[in-house]
């Protein structure tokens, strides 16, 4: 069932849920920091109503700089301004930053130290039919790879308006992952965030789980479909939403571990150097168990809805069913 | 008001120092670049003893100019300018580079080194943080700031996209602090610049892009002067200086070959450059520390 203390909203499994594109959470969330916070500018490349940077760009025009079709100007004019003292949010479509511009990223932003804050938005086949050139399904492992770089990855609007809160209090480099589609609200204004804790979603109204899902970014919504199916037919389904990817909170992945015994992770991401692969990497060394993947098997995207590709690519509910099955199996 | 001549001796005798201690230091390293940082000594002397507002007591203090190293492969020379203007200890410099635990890593890194602007080595990226300094310096005083922000670059970083970015934003935003100061050398690693990717009219490419362009000899301290306090004049518009530089400048076996971009001297080698540099190309008989 879901846990009452995460503060969830109850109307996440009516059909009539609310649906809002995790974008706009970040757009709300800038222009909230931006009040907050002068030393806030904002930097977009061509994207700026697409990737909600609007909102900032209209209330704080002095504080904004449009960098044109040019995403390695964008980041790099980034780390100057925050060499002086400014806290840069940069925003484009996670295809093209951090997708073309990485080498700047790594060298102007992370091994410089430079504070800059990365919004990629339309991450993942739910682009849908801009078709694979516009799928970013790389930058989780693009990203977490890099030292000193904080990875976030929302699951809803409201959490990635805090995300976008939380990243200006951080001295780090931080990559703010979102979806450009409607995503069903799972969250409330209640619901407690930190970076680098993971949230206990689903739960077992008593009992140890029989297995763990871990799960980041809009997927989480399926992942909770799944659970909710699993636990109608009797197994006892534990979910932790992971909005920080890095630095992973390894606590809480390797008590769920040892609880359930067997684990599926579930991003919407290519598997090789994804979540999963943060999870399993952390797993093998402190608590092996198990582990099955929901994620892209080395494929590229293609044009479609969300759904249909969601599904072609082995990421709809039945496929976290079955991937739960499969790791039941194989738990000793 | 033009450079006095006793100043331009004293920045002379100083590049010449600057020099040598690039060249000690290449030897001791036994790898590194030695072209770029000996034509570019005369430019960075001027800038680290007369030009830059800055303090070496106090790197961080925040009213002072920035410069900020592009190409930074030639950081022997921003690493012995530094040293000589009191940033850090000379010997330590000579004796370390590129050595494990170092400050002065092969290509610069602040977290060794925190009194650089910003780390550098892959090409391509400075001029667009420079560009960004200024725009933030621009947002917190307008165009009353009163410090300048210098993006020191090769001119074989032009080959790369993300400079001609930065060329453009610069000229959009008409950012009369900044100023670019380009080592027209002419050389990079695979050969000469106009037959592996020709830059001319590199002057006209500038001035298309709503640049202030002047072009001048980068070894004269009096036209670096001067070159400079135009650009500092100029302010609706970024500006850029072409420096035409002879690679390898102050060894003459060293001079105009692109073989020593990459390379540093050997003992013999080095020590056939000192003594070039002390007697100043044979004009004086006896070598001068």
């Amino acid at each position: 069932m879901l846990r009452q203390d995460t503060k969830l909203n109850p109307k996440l499994f009516s059909p009539n849920v609310e649906q809002i594109p995790i974008r706009k959470g970040f757009g709300e969330g800038l222009l909230a920091t931006g009040e907050a916070d002068e030393r806030v500018v904002g930097l977009c490349a061509d994207l700026t109503e697409s990737t909600q940077m609007h909102l900032f760009a209209k209330k704080f025009p002095n504080r904004f700089v449009e960098i044109g079709v040019a995403e390695q100007n964008l980041v790099t004019v980034a780390s100057g301004m925050a060499a002086m003292g400014k806290i840069p949010f940069v925003s484009s479509y996670a295809m093209f930053s951090p997708g073309r511009n990485w080498e700047q990223i790594r060298t102007t932003i992370a091994y410089n130290n430079r504070p800059v804050k990365i919004a990629g938005s339309h991450a993942g086949v739910s682009v849908g039919p801009d078709g694979g050139t516009h799928q970013a399904i790389e930058d989780i492992a693009l990203m977490r790879v890099l030292p000193r770089m904080v990875v976030l990855s929302p699951c809803d609007a409201i959490e990635a308006k805090k995300a976008t809160l939380a990243a200006t209090k951080i001295d780090h480099p931080t990559y703010i992952r979102l979806a450009r589609e409607k995503t069903p609200v799972m969250t409330t204004a209640d619901t407690p965030f930190e970076i680098g804790k993971a949230a206990v979603f689903f739960a077992p109204e008593k009992g140890k789980a029989d297995v763990g899902m871990t799960v980041t970014g809009a997927l989480t919504h399926k992942a909770l479909q799944a659970a909710r199916w699993l636990s109608e037919e009797g197994l006892r389904v534990k979910v932790l939403n992971f909005a920080t990817i890095k630095p992973l909170d390894e606590k809480a992945l390797v008590e769920l571990a040892r609880e359930a015994g067997a684990i599926v992770t579930v991003e919407e991401h290519q598997i090789a150097g994804g979540f999963g692969s943060a999870v399993a990497e952390c797993l093998a060394a402190r608590m092996p168990v198990p582990i099955e993947f929901i994620g892209v098997r080395d494929l590229f995207g293609q044009s479609g809805t969300p759904d249909e590709l969601l599904e072609h690519y082995g990421m709809g509910v039945g496929h976290i069913k079955d991937a739960v099955r499969r790791v039941m199996k194989r738990k000793t | 008001m033009a450079l006095h001549e006793d100043k331009i001796k004293e920045l002379e005798i100083k590049a010449n120092l600057i020099r040598q201690t690039i060249i000690e230091a290449l030897v001791e390293a036994g790898s590194g670049h030695t072209a770029g940082p000996l034509d570019m000594a005369d430019i960075f002397t001027y800038l680290y003893f007369y030009g830059l507002k800055h303090n070496p007591k106090k790197p961080d203090w925040p009213e002072r100019d920035r410069l900020v190293l592009s190409n930074g492969h030639i950081c022997p020379v921003l690493y012995a300018t530094m040293a000589h203007a009191g940033y850090f200890s000379v010997d330590e410099y000579k004796k370390t580079l590129r050595k494990f635990g170092t400050k002065f890593q092969g290509h610069p890194h602040r977290d060794f080194l925190p009194a650089l602007e910003t780390s550098s080595g892959p090409l391509g990226s400075g001029l667009s943080q420079a560009v960004g300094m200024a725009l933030a310096d621009r947002i917190d005083y307008g165009k009353s700031g009163d410090r300048f922000f210098y993006a020191l670059l090769s001119d074989g970083e032009h080959d790369c996209g993300n400079t001609w970015e930065a060329v453009l934003l610069a000229g959009k935003e008409k950012l009369g602090h900044l100023i670019a100061i380009v080592d027209r050398n002419n050389i990079q690693i695979d050969g000469f610049t106009e037959d592996i990717m020709p830059l001319e009219p590199f002057a006209k490419k500038y001035e298309a892009f709503n640049w202030h362009v002047q072009e001048i000899d980068g070894h004269s301290f009096s036209a670096i002067d001067e070159a400079v306090n135009r650009a500092k004049a100029v302010f609706d518009q970024p500006s850029v200086i072409i420096a035409r530089t002879i690679p390898g400048k102050g060894v003459k076996e060293f001079e105009r070959d692109y073989h020593w971009h990459g390379k540093p001297p050997s003992k013999e080698e080095g020590a056939m450059a000192l003594a070039e540099l002390r007697t100043l190309g044979g004009k004086i008989k006896s070598e001068h520390q």
